[in-house]
């Protein structure tokens, strides 16, 4: 093992089933489910995955999702549009922590 | 940007095109197979319908991805000599359809000529002219085909890759989507694509990239709910087309390192709906010069009709080419990946 990501390893996915198919199942399954069209579209959703894939820093899911997006009509601006939802929310829960820092410095400044 | 010819770029060979289409890193599945293992091989036609015909490789753009590798450098032309012997063909054969590509079709001098006699034929013949849009403006003897698409009763067929300036020029060259606006704007002035006015604008997406298109439905209500806040532009159906793998397309996809990813996944998405409906089984694609073939595609990789002496449009031999096996080569995966893909958008 040279690196530790891979991008062939990820047409590789389906291969956990090799370990532990009945919950490789399930899950294959429930991630099946959950992409299809619903209350939200499948466009819809895609882009959510983009914004997510970011905000855990999955290389894998950066790779398939920005694929998919494209695949399913969105453009460039969208896409980044979406990461910037996670970077907005991620910035911002720990700009929220703040709050903390500042009630313990008022608490113990004169 | 100059032609693929014009460069004198290997990818204008049609011969280099199927080689490396063929090549071994591809060894995993041959299209014939997939065909076969559905019963689809050989691939017969259901009946012949529609008459597509390439009037010329000229045009006033110059798209990334054309598989005609057509452009203002391209001096071929179909005759008048060609034309007669199509409206022969349209007449005595019934030909319910008749499809005008290029090229610029506009371009070819006895285009309005063309489409006149065709009409004489008959007022039921439903033609279809796949315009860039851009013509119309390119030249004021442009300036009023949308009036003579509408005395005739023609069809508008018009790509817009997507309802952005940067996707679309990104594609077909800059400042092409703001001429397209301006002759969508002028196309629907005089009713295309208005409800209940019979004139039929069409708009043809296709991705500007090596991956696949969206499913045609929720692409068509995003391109109309866009065209309209953006820009009050109205029209009738989105054809999603899949970009198959030849020439300008396909220079891309080797020259940017995307070829086998973009082959394997046209493999995995093979769709035997897809299969049964594709094109091919239904037109036959005659090229400037006569000669005729099963698909526009394959008319650009040179591939005649497999059937003997009905290869020229003089020659039409109805019953030979009714019964005739389709050529089908590696790029035919372009047409049976997911949704499919046709002139016609999705076919499944």
């Amino acid at each position: 093992m040279k690196t530790y990501y891979d991008p062939e390893d990820l047409k590789k996915f389906g291969k956990i089933a090799d370990f532990q198919k009945p919950l490789a199942d399930k899950f294959f399954d429930y991630y099946g489910a959950v992409f299809q069209e619903g209350a939200l579209t499948a466009r819809e959703k895609s882009l959510i995955a983009l914004a997510v894939a970011h905000a855990i820093q999955c290389p894998y899911c950066i790779d398939a999702y920005t694929v998919d997006t494209l695949e399913k009509g969105c453009d460039e601006e969208q896409m980044m549009e979406a990461v910037h939802v996670a970077a907005a929310i991620r910035g911002g829960a720990s700009l929220v922590h703040s709050t903390q820092m500042m009630n313990k410095a008022k608490e113990l400044s004169m | 940007m100059k032609s693929l010819k014009a460069r004198s770029n290997q990818f204008s060979n049609p011969e280099y095109e199927l080689e490396v289409l063929e090549s071994t890193e591809n060894e995993g599945q041959l299209f014939s197979d997939k065909l076969a293992n559905v019963g689809l091989y050989p691939l017969k036609p259901t009946q012949i319908e529609i008459l597509q015909i390439n009037m010329g490789k000229m045009c006033n753009q110059v798209c990334k991805h054309c598989h005609v590798d057509a452009g203002p450098d391209r001096k071929e032309i179909m005759t008048r000599e060609v034309m007669k012997a199509c409206l022969q063909v349209i007449r005595q054969h019934l030909v319910k359809t008749v499809d005008l590509t290029g090229g610029a079709p506009e371009m070819n001098p006895d285009f309005r000529w063309f489409v006149e006699e065709i009409r004489k034929i008959s007022p039921s013949i439903k033609i279809i002219v796949r315009c860039n849009l851009t013509i119309i403006l390119a030249n004021p003897k442009y300036h009023d085909l949308p009036e003579f698409y509408k005395k005739h009763r023609i069809e508008v067929v018009s790509s817009l890759p997507y309802f952005t300036a940067i996707k679309t020029d990104s594609q077909r060259g800059e400042g092409v989507f703001g001429k397209s606006i301006k002759a969508l704007e002028m196309l629907n002035e005089i009713g295309y694509g208005m409800p209940d006015s019979g004139l039929i604008l069409n708009l043809v997406y296709n991705p500007a990239g090596a991956f696949l298109p969206a499913a045609q439905s929720a692409l068509e209500d995003q391109f109309k709910k866009k065209l309209w806040d953006l820009y009050q532009i109205q029209f009738n159906s989105l054809f999603a087309i899949t970009n198959l793998p030849i020439s300008r397309f396909l220079e891309y996809l080797v020259s940017s390192g995307n070829y086998e990813g973009y082959m394997e996944k046209l493999m995995e998405a093979f769709n035997p709906v897809a299969a049964q409906n594709v094109m091919c089984r239904t037109t036959i694609s005659v090229g400037w010069d006569g000669y005729l073939y099963d698909c526009d595609f394959n008319q650009m990789l040179d591939l005649k009709v497999a059937a003997q002496n009905s290869q020229h449009i003089s020659t039409w031999n109805q019953q030979a080419l009714t019964g005739r096996e389709i050529i089908v080569r590696q790029h035919c995966f372009g047409c049976t990946a997911g949704a499919g893909s046709s002139c016609g958008g999705a076919t499944s």
